[in-house]
């Protein structure tokens, strides 16, 4: 096969730009010929994905870029299946002899193992609802265009005597799959991403949007808001650890909700490692708690199919506070005699499925109904460093980080020092008194998810840091 | 390979950069995993790539690519150095690098066994054997094994003349059994959790596991956890066995002493630190008693952070960090060195792969052996918790407040382990912390710890840390903050 990377295309110097992808046509013969190859080696069915990036990233501290990169990659991923066994090998030489030795090596895998008794026929081929995430505009951000950007978001920051520091990012990607019984999907998005912390002495504040369309956000509409509230923290006060009525931003609640995703794969709760587990049809959230999983939402990212090429389902999780609904791969609806929900992972894997779209049902309440309608109370802006302390009561922890605001008396007073949370996210979405409109909320501890701010209360925090 | 650096530096200069260093990089993985009895994850892996870093009109601009052909290579080095243009738009200050001698050598890790070379056939056998051990325990209800084998060769290049080979075998291994009971999901880990040991060394690590043995052990403690006391709440004497005190180093210290953050430079992700310049040589960072050193030689051990030279061309060093209590020294680059008064770059650069910008990163991060026989250390414990195996991990952005939980806890009264513990956690401030050290055991209770996922930078990138750490006692520590008001 002639190497289609003689037909790549790298953008020219000039603009520093990412590399522009392959043609899906391109993708579609590298598929083709993995399987021809497969058939010709002996596997009795093959499966072949092929993800191509190409990415760029603008970086900024201290009110100047430091680093600045750029990354083009593609590989292909290889399955085999003989005698009622599975393996993966992947590679990023995509020569005719190098995908050859990569079917081999899957099949030497294969071969060398137990058979699997959960081991399905590869599905054959699939109908799939159209998506179009790939904006020309995004995918066509230059290196000098985010230079410019930042340099103004970093003029403002001067100006206020302020230090910034963040990344202003855009890409885009592409992924096929294809199996030997005729299956092929193909999907392809762009993505962007403004993330700024300004400092103000020790006091920080954050903002950041993410998008599959660069217009959709302003990067100096976030760098003012995150200069803003830096100045409202400056001269926080330590606060006595307890239970606060809080005001989560939406990406307070993402980092912190983004912790329940697996526990709705089926495969979870058959491992018993669910909090789930024998709380199905139960009312185990409030019952203004309902959430789906839902790839198409407008606000969603993410290829319409999964790791084996199955078409996503939109699938209700929790109605009303009440867990209705798991996602299932093949091999665990089978177990279940379920239909499979379109979640399932790459094959070989243990997990087997996740939802991987999250969209929460969202309120009608303002951040500013929810401060002023708040006797005493704290807003959080963002939530860092969140890690399970409890798996089956859900009890995560963490820290406050860059804008922590008391309220008081319907009116936020000032700002206070930073708290450790110890909080069962069960008992939390027990406890939420408003919620806002769900937005497309970005954070750092999960991905990106449809969520609302919310009010909660009696949100646990057990200890206070030094700023 | 040494053909595809040459050319790409060349362009670069062409183009108008400065100074350049390429790594051309090949990176082979191997994972397996079982899960109750049956094979999980089987997969192998190889990826083939270069990168190049090029300053231009004294700003810095990173591509990559895995298309290594003529061409390939002069468009990346080309859109590097236009990047580093696009970067001089919004620059304050121009870029200095402390000078540093050009090498041309070759290096490979030591390895007695070659991890790809032995059969799959057998790494199965074990992790299956293994995992039936585990499920022959009464109670437990989830059994995983897992192997994770890489082989990483990588040639760097740079303007100023440097050619530099390095191959290393990575291994690592670890087992886990998970027990559901009424409300509560328990698990233990051997010899660590989250994926087990992980070293510079070849499959010579798994078979030094034992996995035979201990796979029963740690599966009677999963199911025997639900039946013993809650750990309790209260202020006193944690002794912290070596892998937990390994993660307590990683976080408290290793993350702190990084430059880049100290300077900003990780404001808007990963943080920055409480260790401001100005605590250089000045802060009691420790009781007397606590020496840690950052060791990317051989000499401290085969870790994760164990190389000849960083990804920067500098060779490895040897750094104090804290010396007898006090705070002596920062992870630096030849960017950042000048900014401490050094003349070098203590080589700390690392990058995950060939599409990442190099960035401080830890090497081996490791407290020093004390003078402790274990034995003595829990005898002469009137009324402590020995906390064993990480379950769960954070601290703040600026490295002060941290909190930790572990799989397992003893009780110790009177200088004997007398029960059981689950659910234990404890909580502190850094320097608070290791201020209150007052024993740490002795050499031959030392092991060097490998941590193989810390993510650091944006993009995104995870590499493995080495931590050398031996059983140590601390003083009026708060025990059970988690659980506190649950």
């Amino acid at each position: 096969m002639k190497p289609p990377a003689q037909n790549r295309k790298v953008s020219t110097a000039s603009s520093a730009g990412a590399a522009e992808l392959l043609h899906e046509r391109e993708l579609r013969r590298i598929v083709d010929t993995v399987l021809r190859l497969a058939k010709s080696t002996g596997a009795e069915e093959a499966e072949v994905h092929v993800d191509e990036v190409a990415d760029a990233l603008t970086r900024f501290a201290n009110n100047a870029i430091h680093q600045n990169v750029a990354e083009h990659g593609l590989t292909v991923s290889i399955r085999t299946v003989v005698d009622g066994r599975t393996a993966r090998a992947t590679t990023n030489r995509i020569h005719e002899d190098s995908l050859r030795s990569a079917i081999e090596v899957s099949l030497s895998l294969a071969h060398r193992q137990p058979k699997d008794p959960r081991l399905l026929p590869m599905p054959g081929k699939q109908r799939y609802r159209a998506v179009n995430r790939f904006i020309k505009q995004t995918a066509a951000l230059s290196a000098e265009e985010r230079a410019r950007a930042v340099r103004h978001a970093c003029d403002l920051a001067v100006k206020k005597g302020q230090v910034a520091a963040g990344i202003y990012s855009n890409g885009q990607s592409q992924s096929v799959v294809g199996n030997s019984r005729g299956l092929f999907a193909a999907y392809r998005e762009t993505h962007s991403e403004f993330s700024i912390t300004a400092q103000e002495g020790p006091a920080a504040s954050w903002a950041k949007a993410n998008s599959t369309d660069v217009r959709a956000f302003d990067p100096q509409k976030l760098a003012a808001r995150a200069c803003q509230k830096a100045h409202l923290a400056i001269n926080s006060r330590e606060l006595a650890p307890g239970r606060y009525t809080v005001i989560l931003e939406p990406a307070a609640v993402l980092d912190l909700v983004g912790f329940l995703f697996y526990d709705f794969a089926a495969t979870a709760l058959e491992d018993k490692r669910s909090c789930l587990n024998e709380r199905m049809a139960k009312q185990l959230f409030g019952q203004n708690i309902s959430i789906s999983d839902d790839v198409y939402h407008a606000l969603q990212q993410g290829a319409p199919f999964d790791g084996e090429g199955l078409p996503r389902q939109r699938v209700l999780l929790v109605d009303c506070g009440i867990p209705k609904n798991l996602v299932y791969s093949r091999a665990a609806a089978q177990a279940a005699g379920k239909r499979p929900t379109g979640h399932g992972f790459a094959l070989p894997n243990e997990y087997g499925e996740a939802p991987m779209n999250l969209v929460f049902g969202g309120g009608d309440s303002s951040m500013d109904k929810m401060v002023t309608s708040t006797d005493r109370g704290l807003l959080v802006t963002r939530l860092w460093y969140i890690r399970e302390v409890d798996p089956y009561e859900k009890v995560m922890t963490g820290m406050t980080r860059d804008g922590l605001f008391l309220v008081e008396n319907g009116r936020v007073t000032g700002a206070a020092r930073n708290f450790r949370f110890n909080q069962s996210l069960i008992e939390m979405l027990k406890n939420v008194e408003l919620l806002g409109p769900a937005v497309r909320a970005t954070g750092e501890e999960a991905f990106e998810m449809v969520v609302p701010a919310m009010k909660v209360r009696d949100f646990c925090f057990s200890e206070v840091t030094k700023f | 390979m040494w053909d595809l650096c040459t050319n790409a530096l060349d362009t670069a200069k062409l183009r108008g950069a400065t100074y350049g260093d390429v790594r051309v990089m090949h990176l082979r993985q191997r994972d397996l995993t079982t899960k109750n009895g049956q094979v999980g994850t089987l997969a192998q892996s190889e990826s083939l790539g270069l990168g190049i870093r090029v300053l231009a009109n004294g700003a810095w601009g990173f591509a990559s690519t895995d298309r290594l052909t003529r061409e390939g290579l002069a468009a990346c080095a080309a859109q590097a150095v236009s990047i580093a243009k696009a970067s001089a738009l919004a620059k304050r200050s121009e870029v200095v690098l402390a000078p540093e001698k050009a090498y041309v050598d070759s290096w490979q890790s030591p390895f007695r066994k070659d991890p790809f070379e032995i059969p799959l056939e057998t790494q199965l056998a074990l992790l299956l054997a293994a995992d039936a051990e585990m499920r022959q325990v009464k109670g437990v209800t989830l059994t995983e094994t897992d192997m994770q084998f890489r082989k990483i060769d990588s040639w760097f290049a740079s303007s100023i003349g440097s050619r530099i080979h390095q191959r290393k075998v990575i291994s690592g291994c670890g087992i886990a059994a998970t027990s559901f009971q009424g409300e509560e999901i328990q698990k233990r880990s051997y010899p660590n959790g989250f994926g087990g040991q992980h070293s510079l060394q070849g499959y010579e690590l798994v078979e030094s596991l034992d996995l035979m043995r201990n796979a029963p052990l740690i599966a009677e403690e999963a199911a025997a956890l639900h039946s013993v006391s809650q750990c309790p709440e209260k202020v006193g004497t944690l002794i912290l066995g070596g892998s937990q005190l390994g993660l307590q180093i990683h976080e408290s210290i290793g993350h702190p002493i990084e430059l880049d953050r100290v300077l900003g430079q990780e404001a808007n992700f990963a943080g920055t630190s409480f260790l401001t310049l100005d605590q250089l040589d000045q802060l009691k960072y420790a009781s007397s008693i606590v020496n840690v050193v950052a060791d990317a030689r051989l000499d401290h051990g085969q870790g994760l952070g164990t190389f000849a030279y960083d990804d920067e061309g500098v060779p490895a060093q040897c750094t104090d960090i804290i010396k007898d209590g006090t705070f002596r020294g920062y992870l630096s680059n030849r960017e950042t060195a000048h900014l401490v008064g050094l003349d070098r770059s203590s080589g700390t650069m690392r990058t995950e792969s060939w599409n990442r910008l190099p960035i401080i990163r830890m090497t081996n991060v490791s407290l020093l052996p004390g003078t402790w026989d274990y034995d003595d250390l829990i005898s002469d414990t009137h009324d402590g918790i020995l906390l064993e195996t990480n379950r769960s991990w954070s601290i703040d952005d600026r490295r002060y407040q941290f909190q930790f939980s572990t799989e397992i806890g003893w009780e110790i009264k009177g200088g004997k382990k007398v029960r059981m513990l689950k659910n234990p956690s404890y909580s502190g401030i850094s320097t608070e912390f290791w201020n209150s050290c007052d024993a740490i055991c002795r050499f031959d209770h030392w092991t060097l710890w490998g941590t193989p996922n810390c993510g650091k930078g944006q993009p995104m990138q995870t590499v493995g840390t080495g931590h050398g750490a031996a059983p140590a006692r601390f003083r009026n520590v708060h025990i059970g903050t988690a659980f506190s008001n649950q």
